[in-house]
């Protein structure tokens, strides 16, 4: 096991899609466990995908089980993920191992449902929420070659007030 | 390497100013840092961080000739670069209630002795004329965690005024 390099904007490979993995074999796990290893190395931890190191296939993880009092599945591996349900929004604040020294207001799905294999081969189903379908779907981006930076939102704009709205109501 | 300056460019807003500043500054070939730009009242207010000039006078000087024909004042200091560098704020407040005297000097000193370091504040005035109200927006660290700004704030609440304090949990990923 490695630790691998982080590749950071503007290398164009952040910004090119990513190919699905057609064979889950001893080699792609081995990739795998490099590539939790460098997430774990990570300032964030909670997740990764394959092009922040360079490899264009649809391959992340996401693992926010040491946040407390935080919803998850532990830890999570996605390949070739597809969001299959999204439900209600959040305005949320992002990071990226990939972009150092910059974080912004990002929307996302507040909860999804994802199908993806698992690292048997299997085909698996998630229910997320919260911070974990945040960081599923940060991740998920990557292989669409999106990054957080794609999808800011102004800090101080009509969504924190419609957010701080809707609580009111409840 | 020459050293940063802060460039405050104020004047009444009309469309154009930030192109004919940021024109200027490009055409004499200085390098520009982070920025807060906005309209306040009928003020345009431009704070930018200005590199490549040898002094804090220098970088007015080569704004002088856009920034007067469109009535705007510079004002220019020296500060540290200081960039990539960025405070990760932890925690977010928001207050609002009837416009009066005092809101923020009393908020801000509760939130203050409480350990809070704003690294951003925006304010308007809202409402109408005969009720105004008036909104304020925080980021900033909370050195002592969320209690204790929520602590620092109840008297204030009590006071009829709405008071929210949230974490900023940032996910990198
Ligand atoms: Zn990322």
């Amino acid at each position: 096991m490695a630790s691998l390099p982080i590749i950071t904007y503007p290398d164009s490979r952040l910004k090119t899609p990513s190919e699905p993995v057609e064979k889950v074999d001893e080699a792609l796990l081995a990739f795998i466990a490099d590539l939790e290893q460098t997430m774990r190395a990570g300032p964030g931890g909670v997740g990764i995908a394959a092009p922040q190191v360079g490899r264009a296939i649809r391959v992340a993880i996401v693992d926010v089980s040491s946040r407390k009092d935080t919803p998850n599945n532990g830890r999570v591996v996605l390949i070739n993920p597809e969001i299959t349900k999204w439900d209600g929004f959040a305005v949320g604040r992002e990071g990226c191992m990939s972009v150092p020294d910059y974080t912004g207001a990002v929307i996302r799905a507040e909860k999804i449902e994802l199908q993806c294999l698992d690292e048997l081969g299997a085909e698996r189903t998630y229910q997320m929420e919260g911070f974990e379908a945040r960081a599923a779907q940060h991740e998920i981006d990557h292989l669409d070659g999106l990054l957080f930076l794609d999808r800011l939102v102004s800090r101080s704009g009509d969504l924190f007030r419609r957010k701080a709205y809707k609580k009111k109501g409840e | 390497m020459s050293g940063w300056t802060m460039l405050t460019i104020i004047g009444e807003d009309r469309p154009g100013i930030v192109a004919a500043v940021t024109k200027i500054l490009y055409e004499k070939g200085m390098n520009l840092g982070e920025a807060s730009m906005l309209r306040l009242g009928g003020a345009f207010t431009i704070m930018l961080m200005v590199q490549g000039a040898a002094s804090a006078d220098d970088v007015a000087r080569i704004v002088q000739p856009v920034a007067e024909p469109m009535g705007l004042r510079v004002h220019a200091d020296p500060i540290e670069g200081k960039l990539h560098d960025h405070v990760e704020p932890n925690a977010r407040i928001t207050i609002f209630g009837a416009d009066r005297a005092g809101i923020v000097a009393k908020a801000t000193g509760a939130l203050a002795e409480a350990g809070y370091n704003i690294s951003l504040l925006e304010t308007d005035v809202g409402g109408s004329q005969v009720e105004p109200i008036y909104i304020m927006q925080m980021e900033g660290v909370a050195s002592r965690g969320i209690q204790s700004l929520k602590d620092s704030l109840a008297g204030l609440a009590r006071e009829g005024v709405e008071i929210s304090v949230e974490p900023i949990d940032t996910m990198i990923g």
